[in-house]
């Protein structure tokens, strides 16, 4: 069954006809073509897919996509205003945090909201926070140093 | 040794921006008009005979386009192989029965037929139309009982190779090969030995566990060239197999790289691609095929298991006098364990004047293993380090002078024969002695510290690399490499010394196989060391045909022209000088036409890397759940072109490694994956780990135009000795058997649980 739905993307208004089965994450890649968020696994356990849904951080393969209707959306091409890289993108580059980039746009998104409800996160709270964000590459330490010294430029700035 | 002012600074990765803003292709964001979705139908037996597979209900359903088995497959002679690296050949026929099988299936999840739709839904649902009529066989999964001669046979007509005589066995078996390595006197080294520690180490199959699962698409161009679009560590590896398998010439075949999302040795062979490719044929429409998390974890290909012997004896001063060990790595349904890998990882740290070294290469019902970061050499290690703990604690010296004592140098001779070139292992000790985390007293009860070396050999093989000046004097760089580890970022920094370039004024491109230089797969730890040399020798071809173009223009001979800062002069005359921008803007314009350097290489001398882990761990005594306090990584790289990168290489590996020892394994029921999740086969995250501290070692390799050695693979092949001695310290316990989960460690202090089932190792300290 399909069913047409509206949604805002990164402060764009969308609309799409969508499955019933189909998920928030293979709408924003298939019928929007925000191929920012990846699909890992599917089933929530590697955080690739991470957006924020009405300020929720959540995985977007397990939003069915006509649950998201009306809803606003952020994704990782969201985050950089008017071009400028975010705080948190500029350190992920800085410390070398990320190897393959698979899962860069879902440890962006969790690594920017950690930061807007908590501006000076412990390391166990970023190790926390990201603990839903799989990576295979780096071992996670400059992704963690990476959000430490985000944190701190964010607060330089504020 | 040349100054530099790129190389060895920690240049940012040039490839970042897209990965931070969500913009870099992957294999599965190709979205090509009028596509069509594959999905692959797997056996759900681990070994049975294919009677029959109907595909009329699957091809009846709307939207179906196609439905394929392995009799739509060009057929292939059997045994019939291609070039995978150098001149190390793949046999082709396991191959098309992994992408698809013909007769029997071998394993859970091996592919039997594929679908093409039109949306995703389709496909899956269709998948599950295609009637296949099995005979379920007996299934052997264990390695141990593999070897015995009335186990079930994964293949009937399959005999043992002995490596020594070429000669094969009479009776057909599940052992692929036999090898065995021997030198000096192994009876005598025994007899002088004071000390003398025999144990069994077992370890389980595990998943490189790669991000993002296998992708790629295929189309048939109007003239019937196939151009096809894959997320794998070598276009030109998957091209080579193609044009075997599918009988097509390398003209009409263009393979375009995708990013890829982490390879980590499981995606190397051309395993998806052929179906995409002759899903396209068929329906005359591109085809993508990506699969799923649970098919990656299920039948991709996982990192293979071992049960290792080991014994080694030493004399009170703590001189090993023999070692014996006996390497069984698991290949699952076809040939190719690295079990040689692991014989030559696990020795070759130590002087061994009297050895034995055999290995077996063992057939199960499970999925054909794939390389896997230092492939043979984490289980290898593991045993041989936990056991040289075990020798070294037995005669009561301390771990790290029994290292020194016994470490391998320049000039020895690797237990597989070849002599080891420069290396820096006996300088990295030196480093580990006066380090904190080696000299800070470890306080607290269920706390200890644990000592391992790891070592990899380094890959050769092809790799070349253009380099062009551009009209406006930046350069292009060219290579056929895929980037699975920041190359294009150390590649641009080699580039940007030798032709003394701005980095800013290069751009480095991968290339599709129609238009750059050939180059081996990305493996290996190969790829920084290779190119150096492909990079330096395009980058001197360049200033030499700059040269030559300046000479002309001072009207003096080559060899008078100096270059430096984009500024050509001659010697004698330093006002007679043309800068860099002309003659690059002049190059276009008359004359001998544009300024294309090329550079390659085909055959290095190993640049042998050698690790040291040192981990502080506690262990609960209630739970048996090990918290990593502190871990420190040592490392002879060569030299680190990118420092930030190299650690970060190593920090991954070391993770991935932690992670083999603590928490991942395949948890099998009659040949079928229990655990085919992310959830349930549960890789680290960044909860469950300290920062790891990172120390490097620059002891220039022997070849190659800045001593550097590759350093990706090392780090994996620590941990689980690592760990395994620092837990004996913490419990009185030693661990015989991966992962050392608490459930394992809970049994294992209480004398109780399967701790090392496959040997008679007791339980407790020795």
């Amino acid at each position: 069954m399909r069913q047409a739905i509206e949604l805002n993307v990164n402060g764009e208004p969308h609309d799409a006809l969508v499955d019933s089965r189909e998920t928030l994450l293979d709408t924003l890649r298939y019928k929007l073509g925000h191929m920012g968020p990846k699909e890992g696994c599917g089933n929530g356990n590697c955080g690739a897919c991470t957006v924020v849904l009405n300020g929720a951080v959540v995985n977007a393969c397990l939003v069915f996509a006509v649950e998201a209707a009306g809803a606003d959306v952020t994704t990782v091409e969201g985050v950089a205003a008017e071009g400028n890289l975010h705080p948190v993108q500029q350190a992920f580059i800085e410390h070398g945090a990320l190897q393959c980039g698979f899962c860069t746009p879902g440890f962006i998104m969790s690594a920017k909201a950690l930061l807007e409800r908590n501006p000076n996160p412990s390391e166990p709270e970023i190790r926390l926070a990201i603990s839903g964000n799989l990576c295979r590459c780096t071992g996670y330490d400059k992704i963690v140093r990476a959000i430490q010294a985000a944190s701190q430029a964010l607060s330089q700035t504020a | 040794m040349a100054e530099y002012s790129v190389i060895g600074t920690s240049l940012a990765k040039v490839d970042a921006p897209e990965r931070v803003t969500g913009k870099a292709t992957y294999g599965a964001d190709l979205d090509l008009p009028g596509m069509l979705w594959a999905k692959l139908v797997r056996s759900p037996h681990a070994h049975a005979r294919i009677k029959q597979i109907g595909t009329s209900r699957a091809k009846a359903l709307p939207g179906v386009k196609a439905v394929i088995t392995a009799h739509d497959l060009p057929p292939l002679p059997k045994g019939a192989t291609a070039p995978l690296v150098g001149e190390v050949s793949i046999d082709m026929s396991a191959i098309r029965e992994i992408v698809m099988a013909s007769d029997k299936v071998r394993y859970h999840g091996q592919v039997v037929a594929a679908v093409a739709a039109t949306d995703p839904f389709i496909a899956e649902e269709a998948a599950g139309l295609v009637d296949v009529d099995y005979e379920p066989l007996p299934v052997v999964e264990d390695v141990l009982q593999a070897m015995q001669p009335d186990a079930p046979l994964v293949h009937e007509d399959l005999h043992t190779l002995e490596e020594a005589t070429q000669e094969k066995s009479g009776q057909p078996s599940n052992v692929s090969t036999h090898m065995v390595y021997t030198r000096g006197d192994v009876e005598a080294g025994f007899a002088a030995a004071d000390a003398v520690v025999e144990k069994t180490y077992t370890t389980q199959m595990v998943h490189q566990g790669y991000l993002e699962p296998q992708a790629c698409a295929a189309r048939i161009e109007p003239n019937g060239k196939v151009t096809l679009w894959t997320s794998a560590q070598g276009h030109f590896t998957v091209r080579t197999q193609l044009v075997t398998l599918l009988g097509l010439p390398a003209s009409q075949l263009k393979v375009v790289p995708m990013e890829i999302g982490g390879g980590f040795g499981g995606k190397a062979l051309a395993l998806f691609e052929p179906t995409a490719i002759v899903l396209a044929q068929k329906t005359s429409r591109p085809v993508k095929l990506v699969v799923s998390r649970e098919e990656v974890l299920r039948a991709t290909g996982p990192g293979a298991p071992a049960v290792i012997t080991v014994k080694a004896g030493a004399t009170q001063d703590g001189k090993i006098t023999a070692l014996t060990t006996t390497m069984r790595y698991d290949a699952g349904a076809f040939p190719g364990s690295p079990v040689a890998r692991g014989l030559l990882v696990g020795l070759a740290p130590y002087k061994l004047d009297n050895m034995v070294a055999e290995g077996f290469d063992v057939l199960t019902n499970k999925p054909r293993v794939q390389a896997y970061r230092a492939p043979g050499g984490t289980p290898a290690a593991f045993a041989v380090e936990a056991l040289m703990d075990a020798l070294a604690a037995e005669i009561h010296v301390d771990p790290l002078a029994f290292r020194q004592k016994n470490a391998a140098e320049e000039g020895d001779t690797l237990p597989l024969g070849m002599p080891l070139n420069r290396i820096g292992l006996t300088q990295m000790l030196k480093q580990i002695e006066t380090h904190p985390c080696w000299t800070t007293p470890l306080e607290g009860p269920h706390r200890g510290r644990g000592l391992a070396l790891g070592y990899w050999i380094g890959g050769s093989f092809t790799s070349s690399a253009e380099v062009k000046i551009n009209p406006d004097a930046t350069a292009s760089i060219f290579v056929g490499t895929v980037d699975l580890t920041g190359t294009r970022t150390t590649i641009s920094q080699m580039v940007a010394d030798e032709l003394q370039l701005d980095p800013q004024d290069i751009t480095i491109t991968v290339g599709d196989t129609d238009s750059a230089p050939f180059a081996d797969l990305s493996g290996g730890s190969r790829i920084t060391y290779t190119m150096s040399a492909a990079a330096h020798q395009a980058s001197q071809d360049v200033l030499t045909q700059l040269k030559e173009r300046a000479a002309e223009k001072l009207k003096v001979s080559i060899a008078e022209v100096e270059y430096q800062a984009k500024r050509f002069w001659a010697k004698d005359d330093t006002r007679n000088e043309v800068n860099l921008a002309e003659l690059a803007r002049e190059s276009v314009a008359w004359g001998s036409g544009p300024i294309i350097g090329k550079g390659s290489t085909t055959r290095m001398q190993p640049a042998h890397a050698y690790a040291a882990h040192v981990a502080d761990v506690e262990v609960d005594p209630d739970t048996g759940k090990v918290t990593i306090l502190r871990y420190t990584c040592f490392q002879d790289v060569g030299k680190a072109i990118n420092p930030t990168q190299v650690e970060g290489q190593i920090q991954g590996g070391a993770v991935q490694g932690i992670g083999w020892a603590l928490n991942e394994e395949y948890i099998f029921d009659n040949g079928e994956l229990k655990n085919a999740s992310l959830l349930d086969y549960r890789c680290p995250v960044a909860l469950d780990l300290p920062m790891i501290e990172t120390v490097l070692t620059e002891v220039p390799a022997s070849e190659g135009p800045y001593g550097l050695r590759g350093v990706g693979e090392v780090p994996i092949v620590p941990p689980g000795a690592a760990l395994a001695n620092a837990i004996y310290r913490a419990t009185g316990t030693r661990l015989y058997e991966l992962p050392m989960n608490p459930e394992r460690i809970f049994w294992a202090t209480r004398g109780n649980g399967t701790n090392g089932s496959h040997g008679a190792n007791g339980s407790g300290g020795e």
